[in-house]
């Protein structure tokens, strides 16, 4: 197409901004260019707009649908605020120990000395690996009171499974790896210079860390945290296994989605729904705006 | 001295938070499966339903993890190449599946694609209805994987080429693709673990029809609920089988591939 | 943030880690203290219930309520597949009353040890309501079905729940089967039946709800559920009609009382209210079948062939015979579509 144009012109100036490949000088390698350009973008944003904007739309259009009213109610509902209430608390109970112990293992896996570090490593990415039915499964079958540790969770009066805590256990697993596998490339990134410098100038292990080492791995960390969050609420399949259900006590706001979808309460289904999609879109935003940030850091 | 105390305090937290969270369910899972030994549990995966759930599951994740691989590749590329307006936002909404809870996913697809949608699709309860969702959830996963080494690439390398003559599909395929493949081959890898476990966006929409369209992690469900707690964690076990295989695979590769590849 | 001394700085900021660390775990402890301690009070009761009769009990509970003995009573309520509320409560599920589809899944707790041997020795037998299977076509009925033999033919789509996951789908299949010895075919030419049926099933949901949202979402010509369904949909306003075939099954639903605690006195009146003429008048309204006689406003058409599952051989047969995990003649039904579909 246009790779004479460009033979002929070895020496013309680079293109303007970051083109497409096989842009050169000429008119008519110009126009390919462009409608190359434009051509790819029409299938990237055809396929986003069916995959993505369509469903987003779709929320909307069908809270909306029969006015405000019915939406306003649906929030007002006891149940629906409760299942809002109890899903924040399982997230704020769920993210910070997940942050405590991501930073905690990228520490151990960055700076630590020892053999089975890719083990370690493995252990931590594998809530990716199982589905959260299994995950749900996994607790029922060690925590339940059929399980491992049900003889001795019962004799000390502790209700894992079909109780919140379970449904906080349910939710950490899920959420486990992100802050652990956003600060390590950030650690390694850190370099222990500065650590070093610090620790022959006298500093503890704890101060170190407190002023060196985290304000230096910072916005990995709070990346990983609106990830967490992110995932953390919306979890659906594993705390369904260990909820229970019962309204107005074990019901987070996906699973309460699910109960009203169930029973043609379209509004008050849509309504959370709504609820928890613009919850996303402020995780999107965190995340994006944390994105630049992060960069910016840990750019030399 | 106080941080060496500490720090065998933490390694020791640490521990229990990883025993309790990961290892003792997992161990508890295992020791499930196993239960009447190697034959019940062959017996349990190779019941037909279990075959074609599971045989269901990978293939479909499968044929999406190869549409992600491509759409995803070109969606980054006019992320980081093109400019257009409200881009931004279209870049920001990339994580949209990543923090939209699976059930509100589930909800949506339905009626986006099920009867009464408006864009007069109607694929629910079918493989193609699978597909779709998968395809949602997935998204991310490439886009976001490609994006950074894409934005660190050097179009020197390109434009040298162009200018000794290259074409442009030559350019893509000897300059940009090699280096972009590491990254492409994780994303393949991230998506293909979450598409073998998914499980809230598909409960609504695929019908469950045994044979049909019930994926593994659905069959692991009715399983549960028909006490048959010990074909559930068989598997459960082949599933999470899967995905730690390909995960470790595609990971050395990329690892493998990005020492290699100037 | 790096104002303060250094020394202060460090051991507050160690402070605020063991602080943090400790408000979590004390967070998670009080968590599990209050939870597992909300069953106690005999003012308050657990329901867990089948996913069906869940509209039934927002008018029920109030009622309740406002009589003498359910004064002060608060409720705690939870809903969901049959087969799954059993398990959960067999499993660790805090429950004070239970209302389930099918008996077995009583029985599953009678066998845990968590409802008395004799929950059913009573005048309604353990059972709170009855209904009927029927067919739930279109308005309209445009492909014109009438009877169990209608799902047999050809391009017709029947719409069941899984029936290992769902009562309610253990109740369709053998009111179909049913209806075949009724009309005087050979178990063997029953067993042909839902082998032909099940070769026309499009959708199999994990509970009758999701098989009901999954018909009216347009998949399927028939739906075979419950006659209380069938009418709660209705009047809901979906675009539905349904079908009383000839010969069909009574679907008899049980309740019991959880536990022997302070709350199951609390629970069994709520129970004997269940099925009391007042409660069983609510029951009515909503399309269930009374279990008493006398009920005022039940007027519900009586099929010519109604039969029960006794008439069968009782759950414990037809569960062993027809859905045991490898040898039940569904199961084998099941996984031999599976060979013919596979592609």
């Amino acid at each position: 197409m246009s790779s004479s144009a460009s033979g002929s012109l070895a020496l013309s100036p680079l293109p303007a901004g970051r083109a497409a490949p096989g842009g050169g000088g000429g008119e008519r390698a110009d126009r390919a260019v462009g409608a190359r350009r434009y051509g790819v973008r029409t299938i990237a944003l055809g396929y986003l707009a069916l995959l993505l904007l369509a469903p987003v739309a779709m929320i909307f259009y069908r809270t909306f649908e029969h006015g405000l009213t019915p939406v306003l109610n649906a929030i007002g509902e006891p149940n629906a605020q409760h299942a809002f209430w109890l899903s924040l608390e399982i997230v704020a109970i769920s993210v910070p120990l997940n942050t405590i112990f991501g930073i905690g293992m990228a520490l151990l896996l960055e700076r630590g000395r020892f053999k089975g570090k890719a083990l370690l490593g493995l252990l931590i990415d594998l809530p990716f690996a199982i589905s959260p039915v299994v995950i749900g499964l996994a607790l029922v079958l060690a925590y339940g009171k059929t399980g491992w540790l049900g003889d001795w969770l019962a004799e000390n009066g502790i209700q894992v499974i079909f109780s919140v805590p379970g449904m906080v256990l349910a939710t950490a697993i899920v959420s486990l790896p992100f802050v652990a596998r956003e600060t390590i490339p950030v650690l390694r990134e850190l370099g222990t210079d500065a650590e070093q410098a610090a620790s022959t100038l006298g500093a503890s292990g704890w101060q170190t860390f407190w002023r060196i080492t985290l304000p230096g791995i910072r916005w990995g960390v709070v990346y990983g945290v609106v990830l967490t969050t992110a995932r953390a609420l919306g979890e659906f399949g594993a705390v369904s296994i260990v909820s229970g259900r019962i309204e107005g006590e074990t019901q987070t706001l996906p699973l309460f989605v699910q109960a009203r979808f169930e029973n043609f309460d379209a509004t008050g289904a849509y309504t959370a729904a709504v609820v928890l999609a613009l919850l996303a879109f402020a995780t999107l935003v965190l995340m994006n705006l944390l994105t630049r940030r992060t960069r910016a850091d840990t750019a030399v | 001295m106080g941080a060496g105390g500490a720090s065998v305090l933490g390694k020791g937290l640490l521990g229990i938070y990883l025993s309790v969270l990961v290892l003792l369910p997992v161990a508890a899972l295992l020791a499930k499966s196993g239960t009447g030994g190697t034959s019940q549990f062959w017996r349990e995966i190779s019941s037909p339903e279990a075959v074609a759930a599971i045989k269901l599951t990978l293939v479909v994740s499968a044929i999406v993890v190869a549409i992600n691989a491509v759409f995803g590749t070109i969606i980054a590329w006019v992320l980081v190449r093109d400019e257009f307006p409200g881009k931004k936002v279209v870049n920001a909404l990339i994580d949209l599946p990543f923090a939209l809870p699976t059930i509100v996913a589930g909800v949506v697809l339905l009626a986006l694609y099920g009867k009464g949608s408006p864009v007069g699709i109607d694929v629910a309860f079918t493989r193609v209805a699978i597909a779709l969702a998968l395809l949602f959830v997935t998204l991310p996963f490439v886009v976001r994987s490609v994006q950074p080494v894409l934005h660190e690439l050097d179009v020197s390398m390109e434009e040298a080429a162009e200018s000794l003559g290259a074409g442009p599909l030559t350019v893509l395929r000897r300059i940009v693709l090699p280096s972009l493949t590491p990254a492409i081959i994780s994303g393949v890898a991230l998506s293909f673990a979450r598409a073998v476990g998914e499980f809230g966006s598909l409960v609504l929409i695929t019908g469950n029809l045994p044979f049909k369209t019930e994926v593994g992690s659905v069959y692991v469900f009715g399983q549960i609920q028909n006490e048959n707690l010990p074909a559930a964690a068989a598997v459960s076990v082949v599933l999470l089988a899967a995905a730690l295989v390909v995960l470790a695979a595609l990971t050395l590769l990329s690892r493998w591939r990005s020492k290699h590849v100037l | 943030m790096l104002s303060i001394t250094p020394m202060k700085k460090v051991a507050m900021t160690k402070r605020t880690l063991v602080a943090l660390v400790s408000i979590c775990a004390v967070a998670l402890a009080l968590s599990a203290c209050g939870s597992s301690g909300s069953g106690g009070s005999s003012g308050s009761l657990t329901l867990v219930a089948y996913s069906t009769p869940q509209p039934a009990f927002e008018k029920l509970i109030p009622a309740f309520q406002a009589t003498a003995e359910g004064k002060g009573v608060s409720f705690k309520q939870s809903y969901g597949p049959s087969g799954e509320q059993s398990r959960a409560v067999s499993n660790g599920l805090h429950a004070d009353v239970v209302d389930f589809s099918l008996e077995p899944d009583v029985e599953r707790l009678v066998k845990a040890g968590l409802v008395s041997s004799d929950w059913n020795q009573n005048t309604t037998h353990g059972f709170v309501t009855n209904s009927v299977a029927v067919i739930i076509v279109r308005k309209g009925n445009p492909k014109h079905i009438k009877d169990w033999s209608d799902l047999i033919k050809p391009g017709v789509q029947v719409v069941t729940p899984n029936p290992f996951t769902s009562g309610g789908a253990r109740w369709n299949v053998m009111a179909a089967y049913g209806a075949q010895l009724k009309e005087g075919k050979t178990p063997a030419q029953g067993q042909e039946y839902l082998k032909s049926m099940f070769g026309n099933v499009v959708s199999q949901d994990s509970s009758a709800r999701n098989a009901l949202q999954t018909f009216v979402s347009g998949r399927g010509d028939a739906l075979i559920d419950y006659e209380n369904e069938a009418i709660t949909d209705q009047k809901k306003g979906q675009p539905i009609e349904y079908v009383i075939p000839k010969n069909t099954i009574l679907i008899q639903n049980p309740v019991a009382v959880v536990g022997k605690g302070s709350a199951s006195a609390t629970a069994q009146k709520f129970v004997d209210y269940l099925v009391s003429p007042a409660g069983q008048a609510i029951w009515a309204a909503e399309g269930y079948r009374p279990v008493i006689s006398g009920v005022s406003g039940a007027h519900f058409p009586a099929p010519a062939g109604l039969f029960t599952i006794d008439t069968l051989g009782g759950w414990k047969k037809v569960t062993d015979e027809f859905f045991a995990p490898e040898t039940g003649i569904v199961t084998k039904i099941e996984e031999s579509q599976g060979v013919s579909t596979a592609k």
